[in-house]
């Protein structure tokens, strides 16, 4: 028995040794520079409070951070109720349409809204050519660009969760509370809005935290202009190679994203959550 | 839903959703069949030269066969390492694991800007930059948690019973594994390494940090297109890697509908 028991213990070792030497270690050098390069101490931290440019860039990244999550979360409710009151035929479709532009690469996504809404993109010269405008609208290489792929790229992670506590709602709560005379309008509001909260409350936090931290979609829909978080990281460490700037901003995005799931690890189950991704 | 139907206000958002999630990626096929040279839909007839031009590049070419390798290798360490902590974990016990499964669900949670920026300065010191190894195991390793999760949910529809009576009949660990344990998670198995697989060929934000010219993917190159010269080849690229990851979708449901008849 007791060498059978080591015996499992051996079993993660492979994945134990490969995650601390090349994931936590690398990551720990970031939390490091942080507070040792150019010189000991808190030095980095303190632009925090004193450099405008870090300020700007936090706020920016709030900001588009907290729009995408609010309106992912609108459509992704909507969406998920309709999927769960669906046939189980209908529903297999639903979620075909939610699941399968979640696993198309986000650089082909990104490069389909260039192609759509750029100056002399597809919607412009569609928009001119019905004479609905003259010159072209800035559709793209701003926020609203960003904000257009950053929810396109999140509504299918507010989807599942949701979805998966709509799922343990007892159907017939919304048909009893009918019965009993509430209208549609209060069986939703009363009924089932409280019961899929938990779901609504963890689809937020994971779209928010992963709004943070997103690269792609924001450097090349902002076209260089609008700077959020991951691409002023970028910036300080290739470009102007100012590492205790560029790791400190990195550290406090990670404190930020675990302290948001420390205070709703009651809610959000992260297993479960991205179980019914894969 | 018990007859249950939802209200035209929610019908009519969620068909609005689904349009918006599906209809601009559809875009780029007329784009890419266009028989002008700039980004556009065709306008007199249809045209395949700018697939022509891509599968006659050689450094597209190139950039596809680098990343098709890396991500077999880097799917290989994930599913080796990810589907034994799995099955190590579900054995020993959910408490005595707990720590240990949510460090390896990390890479999900903690951007890839972070971890590539420490992975810059870290395979600098270990002469892994640049390097077909170094982006392995970069992507290998961020591949655990996909099987980790897939494997997982497998194992907890397994019986451990089972496990116990092929212990208990006298069969080694070794044994226990290879003939009572894997073949019955195998579908968790293939659904983890199609995830862990997609993760690496999509994967751009490490790329751009620890590999410069030696190693140059597919994301990469679709990346300095997108930046430089915007044309219709890039469109023929999307449409590929569209039909590409359509496919591995369509494997991994074969393999669930099996798994769950």
């Amino acid at each position: 028995m007791q060498r059978s028991a080591i015996g499992w213990w051996l079993l993660l070792l492979p994945a134990f040794l490969l995650m601390t030497v090349f994931y936590i270690a690398p990551i720990l050098q970031v939390l490091t520079i942080s507070v040792t390069e150019p010189e000991l101490g808190f030095g980095n931290y303190e632009r925090l409070l004193t450099n405008m440019g870090v300020q700007r860039v936090i706020g920016t990244t709030l900001r588009i951070g907290l729009v995408t999550t609010v309106i992912a979360l609108l459509l992704g409710y909507a969406l998920a109720y309709v999927i769960t009151l669906a046939t189980p035929r209908a529903q297999r479709w639903w979620l075909l349409g939610v699941l399968l532009p979640l696993w198309i690469s986000v650089l082909v996504r990104a490069f389909a809204w260039v192609t759509l809404l750029r100056r002399q993109g597809l919607v412009n010269q569609g928009l001119q050519a019905a004479g609905i405008i003259e010159a072209p609208l800035a559709l793209v290489w701003n926020e609203f660009g960003i904000v257009i792929g950053m929810v396109h790229y999140m509504v299918p992670y507010a989807v599942l969760p949701i979805l998966a506590s709509m799922r343990e709602i007892d159907p017939r709560l919304l048909a009893a509370a009918r019965g009993l005379g509430a209208s549609r309008r209060t069986a939703f509001l009363r009924v089932f809005l409280p019961l899929s909260a938990p779901g609504l409350v963890a689809a937020g936090v994971l779209v928010f935290i992963f709004s943070l931290g997103f690269y792609i979609t924001p450097a090349i829909l902002g076209g260089g202009k609008t700077l959020m978080a991951a691409e002023w990281i970028k910036l300080q460490i290739l470009d102007i190679i100012r590492w205790g700037l560029g790791t400190m901003l990195a550290t406090v995005m990670v404190v930020a994203i675990l302290v948001t799931l420390g205070i709703f690890s009651r809610i959000v189950d992260l297993r479960r959550m991205f179980g019914a991704r894969a | 839903m018990g007859g249950y139907k939802a209200g035209p206000l929610a019908r009519i958002i969620a068909w609005a959703t689904v349009l918006y999630l599906i209809l601009p990626i559809t875009i780029v096929l007329p784009v890419s069949v266009t028989d002008q040279r700039f980004l556009s839909l065709p306008e007199h007839g249809i045209s395949f030269r700018h697939y022509a031009n891509l599968l006659g590049s050689e450094s597209w070419l190139n950039s596809i066969g680098q990343s098709a390798l890396i991500a077999v290798a880097s799917t290989v360490i994930a599913v080796v390492a990810g589907t034994l902590c799995a099955i190590g974990c579900w054995r020993i016990g959910r408490r005595s694991t707990e720590l240990l499964r949510a460090v390896m669900l990390l890479p999900l949670i903690i951007p890839s800007i972070v971890y590539a920026i420490g992975l810059y300065r870290y395979f600098g010191r270990l002469d892994l930059l640049d390097r077909f190894l170094g982006v392995t195991l970069a992507h290998g390793v961020t591949g655990i948690p996909y099987v980790i999760i897939t494997v997982s949910t497998a194992l907890a529809a397994f019986d451990p019973r089972l496990e116990q009576a092929a212990r208990g009949m006298g069969a080694s660990l070794g044994q226990t594994l290879r003939w009572v344990i894997l073949p019955r998670i195998f579908p968790g198995i293939a659904s983890g390494a199609i995830f862990a697989f997609i993760h690496s060929w999509d994967e751009l934000v490490m790329v751009l940090f620890i590999a410069s010219r030696q190693v140059f993917t597919l994301p990469r190159k679709i990346w300095d297109g997108i930046n430089e010269n915007l044309d219709p080849s890039m469109a023929a690229v999307a449409v590929l890697l569209i039909l590409f990851t359509i496919a591995l979708l369509a494997v991994d449901g074969m393999l669930r509908s099996r798994r769950d008849p």
